[in-house]
């Protein structure tokens, strides 16, 4: 007979500590199960003394647990107080290994084999998953660790590291420095780990610091008392078994996703990407009913919105109507919309008037609308202007608005959207500059939504992504072939059209190839290479907006040349057929399109006077990853007096901590690329930021805003290394005019104080809130560092002086 | 790729504005008559004398824009930016002037208004030099202005030459490799005589980089033990055979490539003094030069 609750809250995180707290208030009988140890054991492994933040500032909290911003230490103790003052029952060390059944008749099945019956069971389990164990006899003993807090904990003991990934060498590097260390590896390679920690971990091996065993697995460990030491591990190595006496092992093996283990209980995802979340109703109930999903799992990664799920779920569960908490907040968002009405009615109202939105859960509007601005434009006014750096998502509630760009001929295009309509798509999915300018014919009401929230919801919800696709395909092939096009015509090239997707540094088709139609270029970047006297001669660089290929559609020759991406790209391939067809029917779009040809065969022309340094210049800043950069800082070492003092200037207006590294980076033909945020198109920093506080302004630049909480995720995500985490001085002071008179030194001082500030990530910023620019370049003394784009790059490496100096 | 250097600053515009103002001055200079012999007290004189003070001034102040970096404006109340998250900042779109000032331009003034100066203040004494404050003041600012033409020689010409000699390397990148040859060589070493060992072993603990001040700026270090060891490696090679000469010439590439290091380095650091070690001279004397002129003016009140 297994015991029965009215509730099972699995994880106790912050989502489900706040459930079951919420669940003990109201007298409902639960249980709070927990895999690991301790309760919060996520945030029980940030490093000691971090600072917690309680992002997002304007949300409002509403739990049965207190939490407030503060250090690690403080935040878990508050926790540990009302889970004992609400009399929470909470199971330490019982890992769930399967759910079955639904509402009213739940199985909840313990790895230690007992069942739990409940009726009700909420899902918090976040998104660190499972740590794996090792898996043989012993894995439980209280010597087999796995985690290292503090590699500083241990001196003169011999410690057997298990696990060849990062986690595993990085820990098995910081204990050798003070004890005997052998690592366990199950690959011949340390395949896994980064290229770093593997160059270190060979020296450390060379040195005889790290006794590494290969081909190996842990066959069991025992505990005993020999000459001081406590444990005993077997292991099975290709030379046979060997005993190793040890003080300690620590296994490092990952952990296993929750979503495996989430599908096994019948929940379903929409969609296969790793990022999907489970759909949910309004009251966080997933497509099993009865069983609830709330916190980092259902797509809410900060504390305090766990916080708030855990209350609202208990409440929703008991059948209780409750506020949301941000109710408030959305009423203020949708006062300029519809000012007389719940917000509910406004909800189903916009559900009703914009298609995009109609597929959404009501749980997922409010949340698109939390995270967007909702306001209202006069007649006139602009809401973007071509070439503007901003990346933001439009949704039309009310009003007429007129988005106009041009053509390759620089004839304008224009479009009439209304309401249900929406913008701003190209930039969404390029990455790059505004393609146009948006103004409202009429006063109206606008949704703004931001790029990451816009992301999520293309990654959750298909019909959102089939749409947008769609509709984004077609404005493509209008911008590219000109406004020549009717409805039919374009409905006939969108059905023929293909989208396809490609890694960098793929050949998009080769010289010679025969031609299968034109591409337009959605995303990425690509080069137009050639072959010439066996070598390759990169002709140019073409980016997202763009389109290649045309010119064996009008020629009947097989490709020219080889078209070859920069940078992951996707492409829309339109068909020759349908091109071909469309050309003999539409005079309009013949004419751009022959344009363009005659444009480009005069330009290949004008190429005749080619070198070679410059293809080698083109192809090495293709390589260091510039084709994805909107704005790269380039130091031209034929001018460089190594001064460094762009790096003095920088760190002086960002409170001394410079963002930039000079002498780092990589030098091809007199061009040296430092160690500086090239402001991607894609940043690949914003990728996993919790409280979104990356963003790209109006100007092009990426910055981070003051919410940062110091997660450190996107110093991992930069594949350029720009990103640091620093202390970032708050009375850092400017040397005045007097001071600089009388020699006082910048930063004078800053290491008496003690800087007690939290790490936050920094990066270069292009000195944004500076009118004049980058104080990099501008205070260059012999002009050696500047910043260009790539486009302007292309033109760079053709020695066309008087385009590159604008 | 190649951009102007301060030299040809959009194209010589220093050049041309001082090359006019001293023909204007050396053509007053000419045509003037002031009655006596032209001397700093004539009316061109004290003229030429107040605009080569105030050229001082200018040059001087290049020290100063250097350091003095742009002021950050008040940061917003947080509230508000986080509320204006978004990119409805187009409406209040912060349109970016262009360069106010580069430094670069600075740079060229300064030196093209620093050669200006030495023609400006000889005008200005009227060819009358003697053993007193004032010729003090001249002399110190022709070796101001002498040790600047340096610096303005290695600023243009060495960079180029610095990224021949270390090509994709670093400093400490090259150090780290020089140290590889070293512990390879040493593991090499240990199968061969003493003789050879205690070579290696002294090209290992006393070859150094940087070092002294004069070493720094020749770029040498007297007797150099790594390319001692090279040298008389080069002579022993006839006492081996076999697998054992096999061995002996691995060592001799090692040795040869750490020796193609060490120069690489050394000459990296020779040109890094280059570039700095004149600014200590400019900068000290320019500060002497700014007392002795200061002096010279009042004294001439003074005699007034």
């Amino acid at each position: 007979m297994s015991e029965y609750f009215k509730v099972v809250i699995i994880g106790a995180g912050p989502a489900g500590i706040s459930a079951a707290a919420r669940a003990a208030e109201l007298g409902v009988s639960h249980v709070l199960l927990e895999a690991s140890a301790q309760p919060a054991h996520t945030i029980c492994k940030y490093q000691k003394g971090k600072h917690v933040m309680a992002e997002p500032a304007i949300l409002p909290l509403r739990s049965s647990v207190r939490f407030a911003a503060g250090r690690r230490e403080e935040v878990l103790h508050i926790w540990k107080e009302d889970l004992q003052a609400h009399g929470v029952n909470l199971r330490l060390g019982a890992a769930v290994v399967g759910v079955q059944g639904q509402r009213g008749e739940f199985k909840v099945a313990l790895a230690s084999g007992e069942t739990l019956s409940a009726e009700f069971v909420v899902l918090a389990l976040g998104l660190q998953g499972n740590i794996r164990k090792l898996g043989v006899r012993g894995e439980d003993l209280p010597r087999v660790q796995y985690q290292l807090d503090d590699p500083e904990d241990f001196e003169d003991e011999t410690i057997v590291v298990v696990g060849g990934g990062d986690a595993g060498v990085e820990n098995a590097l910081a204990l050798a420095e003070h004890n005997r260390v052998f690592i366990i590896n199950r690959e011949e390679e340390f395949t896994r780990c980064n290229e770093g920690n593997l160059h270190l971990l060979q020296q450390a091996i060379k040195e005889g610091k790290i006794e590494p065993r290969l081909n190996t697995r842990v066959d069991h460990v025992e505990e005993l008392d020999v000459g001081g030491f406590a444990l005993q591990l077997e292991a099975k190595t290709p030379e046979g078994t060997e005993h190793i006496l040890c003080h300690r092992v620590i296994a490092r093996l990952g952990a296993s996703p929750p979503r495996q283990l989430v599908e096994s209980f019948g929940v379903k995802f929409p969609h296969a990407d790793v990022n999907s979340v489970p759909a949910l109703s309004a009251q966080y109930e997933s497509n099993v009913p009865g069983l609830y999903i709330i916190g980092a799992l259902a797509g809410y990664p900060l504390i305090k919105q766990a916080l708030n799920h855990g209350y609202e779920v208990i409440e929703y569960l008991l059948g209780h109507t409750v506020e949301p908490a941000d109710e408030a907040l959305l009423q203020e968002k949708l006062h300029v919309f519809l000012p007389n009405h719940t917000v509910n009615r406004a909800l189903r109202v916009i559900q009703r008037d914009v298609p995009l939105l109609s597929g959404l859960t009501t749980l997922q509007l409010r949340e698109f609308l939390l995270e967007s601005d909702v306001f209202a434009p006069a007649q006139d006014e602009i809401i973007f202007e071509r070439n503007d750096y901003s990346n933001t998502f439009f949704t039309i509630l009310d009003g007429e608005f007129l988005a106009y760009t041009e053509d390759k001929n620089h004839e304008t295009i224009s479009y009439r959207l209304s309401r249900g309509n929406f913008f701003g798509e190209m930039g969404l999915l390029s990455g790059r500059r505004r393609v146009g300018t948006v103004k409202a014919a009429t006063a109206g009401v606008l949704i703004e939504t931001p790029r990451r929230s816009m992301l999520k919801l293309i990654r959750t919800v298909e019909a959102v992504r089939h749409m947008l696709d769609d509709i984004s395909l077609r404005r493509a092939v209008q911008a590219c072939l000109g406004g020549g096009l009717n409805d039919e015509e374009l409905d006939y090239l969108v059905r023929n059209a293909t989208v396809k997707k490609f890694d960098a540094g793929q050949n998009i088709f080769l010289q010679g190839d025969k031609a299968d139609g034109l591409y337009l270029i959605r995303r990425g970047s690509v080069m137009i290479v050639r072959m010439n006297d066996g070598r390759e001669e990169v002709l140019s660089y073409v980016a997202a907006g763009n389109y290649v290929g045309e010119k064996a559609l009008i020629s009947d020759m097989p490709r020219s040349a080889t078209v070859r991406t920069a940078v992951p790209t996707e492409t829309i391939l339109l068909e020759t057929r349908a091109v071909t067809e469309m050309l003999a029917r539409n005079e309009a779009m013949r004419d751009v399109v022959l344009t363009r040809y005659r444009e480009n065969v005069r330009a290949e022309q004008q190429l005749e006077n080619r070198n070679q340094e410059r293809d080698g210049l083109f192809n090495f800043l293709m390589q260091q990853g510039v084709g994805e950069a909107t704005d790269v800082l380039l130091i031209d070492y034929s001018l460089c007096i190594r001064c460094d003092h762009c790096e003095t200037a920088c760190a002086d207006t960002h409170g001394g901590a410079s963002r930039l590294n000079r002498e780092a980076g990589p030098t091809y033909a007199n061009i040296h690329i430092p160690t500086s945020c090239r402001h991607c198109e894609h940043p690949h920093c914003m990728k996993d930021c919790p409280p979104d506080a990356i963003h790209r302004s109006i100007n092009g630049e990426v910055y981070i805003n003051d919410s940062c909480i110091g997660c450190g995720n996107c110093e991992k995500n930069c594949p350029y290394d720009v990103i640091q985490m620093a202390v970032v001085d708050p009375q850092y002071q400017q040397r005045s005019f007097l001071e600089v008179l009388f020699g006082r030194v910048a930063g004078w001082g800053k290491r008496d104080r003690e800087l007690s500030a939290s790490k936050k990530a920094v990066k270069c910023d292009m000195c944004r809130d500076i009118a004049s620019g980058p104080v990099c370049v501008r205070l260059c003394p012999t002009g050696a560092a500047r910043r260009v784009s790539p486009e302007k790059l292309a033109l760079t490496a053709r020695n066309d002086r008087q385009e590159m100096e604008t | 790729m190649q951009r102007e250097s301060i030299i040809e600053y959009e194209r010589y515009r220093h050049f041309r504005l001082s090359a006019g103002a001293m023909s204007l001055a050396v053509v007053a200079y000419v045509f003037d008559k002031p009655g006596t012999e032209p001397y700093g007290g004539t009316v061109l004189g004290y003229v030429l004398g107040t605009l080569a003070a105030l050229i001082v001034l200018f040059l001087l102040f290049y020290g100063m824009r250097k350091r003095l970096t742009p002021r950050l404006p008040k940061p917003e109340n947080t509230e508000v930016q986080t509320r204006r998250r978004f990119a409805r900042f187009a409406l209040r779109r912060k349109a970016r002037r262009p360069l106010t000032f580069s430094l670069k331009g600075w740079l060229s003034a300064h030196v093209y208004w620093g050669v200006a100066l030495v023609l400006f203040a000889t005008l200005h004494t009227g060819f009358q030099f003697g053993w007193n404050l004032h010729s003090l003041s001249y002399v110190l600012m022709v070796l101001v202005v002498l040790s600047g033409l340096y610096g303005t020689y290695v600023y243009v010409h060495l960079p180029r030459v610095m990224t021949d000699n270390m090509g994709e390397d670093t400093l400490p990148g090259l150090l780290a490799k020089i140290d590889g040859y070293d512990k390879l060589a040493a593991t090499s070493a240990l199968q061969f005589p003493d003789e050879i060992c205690q070579l290696i072993e002294r090209s290992r603990n006393e070859t150094r980089i940087g070092g002294r001040l004069l070493e720094q700026l020749s770029g040498r270090q007297k007797n150099c033990p790594t390319q001692l060891a090279v040298r008389k490696l080069h002579d022993m090679g006839k006492e081996f055979h076999g697998a054992r000469l096999q061995s002996f010439h691995d060592l001799y590439a090692i040795m040869n490539h750490k020796e193609a290091a060490v120069v690489r380095a050394r000459r990296h650091v020779k040109y890094k003094a280059r570039l700095a070690i004149w600014l200590y001279l400019h900068a000290p004397l320019s500060i002497a030069f700014l007392l002795a002129l200061l002096t010279h003016v009042l004294s001439v009140f003074f005699y007034w």
